[in-house]
């Protein structure tokens, strides 16, 4: 071993032992090595996962300009006045031309200025298209060894696809704003398909009411038993999910997993209509009004994320999600390496650039470049396998 | 394959706060930055007007930025600058932090700022490409 790894894991050492201190500069520097994918990130969250598994990840989505970041910023005040510490991950997009990217959310965290217990850090998605960075499940795991009782993490203003967070979060969040009746219409694929929890924010706006009934109505819509019992509705579902993840070359289990089990508990409710299913061996999801600007509808809010938290708990849906989350993680992180492993193979045969001009010149064709590049990484797996 | 693929595993992008603190509410010049270290592709958090010094370092800390840009029209500075400083010291942040001052600050409270730690001073009409380069050039290294 050399001596800069060896610095390398002393360094990691401390900044495990400075983080699980509850340093803030510890956690705050051990965000940024992991989002940088710098060398020795992947130990550092190992190091972490033992000590995970605490924390209540709730997610945010909905809309550019819904309102997220300010509700963000008031439940994560009724929290600390119920005594709980918070972890914020708020998600904005990056350029895809620079890569660069103007993080905005922090500017709406105005009622817990000055309390550190309050952890909110920036991300950008760099380049992602799910709504989320690829860093953000290993930040929110550093979150949680830290201590943090709750989670929040906000996605980027989302569109109808935008649907990683269902595999990072407990509970989804999704807010719709009211007079979206037609963009209500449009969403129904994709993003109302994830939600746990409805919100319908900006509550003192006209067509609230109309919002609230048009999302009633798809919630028990799901719950139709003869529309949605079988694989038709769950093959929607499946569909829906699977159309937001355009990497995944892998198999989709783990997305599948996730994805009947949101279907799990809209399927065969019986529909009582009430928010309230902690009780009831189905989650139906709540819609809750709220004006995140003036903290309306915050506390409704808090008992029905409470009320999803212990609907997972008492129905086992909690480690379920949890397995197949790190199901996923374990694919994800594979393809990663794959990923980096073709790169070096392409970058030694001159980058996709040159090799693209021989398929512009006609000389060879995408699909003949593709075989030849990858030909050794597959004889190579293929004699190891046959060594074993 | 995705852009973060493409680009290998490692990827170290320069992290910018860019803070208003104090009173002043003239923040079309800390846009115009944000928006030119976004374009150079820089990640920009920012921090809204009329922020406290100790939220300019909450923010500094829990982002863990590279770079510190404080935008200071009132000429308060010498009453601002070094709470946000002890601050980051607190935090054991101000070794690994650019701390630059953007605004109206005149000639001869220069010398002291930079006395304090910050590493420059950039007054009306500098060229966005001077600061962007002073930050390629500055923004502390680490791993």
């Amino acid at each position: 071993m050399s001596h800069a790894e060896d610095r390398g894991e002393t360094r990691t050492d401390e900044l495990v032992s400075d983080l699980l201190d509850g340093k803030h500069r510890a956690l705050a520097r051990a965000i940024t090595k992991i989002e940088n994918r710098s060398p020795g990130y992947r130990e550092l969250v190992s190091r972490l996962h033992a000590h995970t598994g605490d924390a209540d990840v709730i997610g945010i989505t909905g809309s550019p300009g819904a309102g997220k970041s300010t509700l963000v910023d008031k439940l994560a005040k009724a929290y600390r006045e119920e005594g709980l510490t918070v972890g914020v991950i708020a998600v904005d997009p990056s350029s895809p031309y620079t890569g660069g990217a103007v993080l905005g959310d922090r500017i709406r965290m105005a009622s817990n200025v000055g309390d550190m217990d309050v952890f909110f850090r920036s991300m950008s998605a760099r380049g992602q298209l799910g709504g989320l960075s690829t860093a953000t499940s290993d930040a929110v795991k550093a979150l949680d060894a830290f201590g943090k009782d709750k989670i929040l993490v906000e996605t980027v203003g989302a569109g109808q696809n935008e649907v990683d967070v269902v595999r990072t979060a407990d509970t989804v969040t999704v807010l719709v704003q009211p007079g979206s009746g037609d963009d209500v219409q449009m969403l129904k694929a994709g993003i109302l398909e994830i939600g746990d929890v409805f919100v319908v924010n900006k509550a003192d706006m006209d067509g609230v009411n109309r919002t609230v009934a048009e999302l009633e109505e798809m919630i028990h819509l799901r719950d139709n038993p003869g529309a949605t019992l079988d694989s038709g509705h769950r093959g929607a579902g499946h569909h829906g999910v699977d159309a937001g993840l355009p990497d995944d070359v892998s198999g989709h289990g783990g997305a599948d997993g996730s994805a009947n089990g949101e279907r799990g508990h809209g399927d065969g409710a019986d529909g009582d209509g009430e928010s309230d299913g902690a009780d009831s061996a189905e989650w139906e999801p709540a819609v809750v009004e709220t004006v995140a600007t003036s903290g309306d509808g915050v506390d409704e809010l808090v008992e029905t994320l409470a009320a999803h938290a212990d609907y997972l708990a008492e129905s086992g849906m909690r480690e379920e999600k949890a397995r197949s989350r790190y199901a996923e993680e374990i694919r994800q992180l594979l393809r990663n390496d794959a990923n980096a492993l073709l790169k070096e193979e392409l970058d030694r045969r001159g980058g996709a650039e040159s090799l693209a001009e021989a398929v512009a010149a006609r000389e060879t064709d995408p699909y003949a470049v593709a075989d030849e590049v990858f030909e050794p990484l597959r004889d190579c797996v293929e004699s190891k396998r046959e060594g074993e | 394959m995705s852009a973060d693929a493409e680009r290998g595993q490692q990827q170290r992008t320069v992290r910018c706060l860019i803070a208003k603190v104090g009173l002043d509410g003239h923040d079309r010049g800390a846009h115009v930055i944000a928006r030119a270290f976004r374009d150079a592709g820089f990640e920009v958090v920012y921090s809204g007007l009329h922020r406290a010094p100790e939220e300019i370092v909450q923010a500094a800390v829990q982002e863990d930025v590279d770079v510190l840009g404080i935008s200071i029209l009132s000429g308060a500075h010498n009453t601002l600058v070094p709470k946000i400083i002890d601050g980051l010291k607190e935090y054991d942040a101000f070794e690994d932090t650019l701390i630059l001052v953007g605004g109206i600050v005149p000639d001869e409270d220069r010398p002291k700022l930079k006395e304090m730690g910050v590493s420059e001073v950039f007054g009306p009409g500098t060229p966005m490409k001077e600061t962007i380069e002073f930050v390629r050039n500055n923004a502390p290294r680490r791993d």
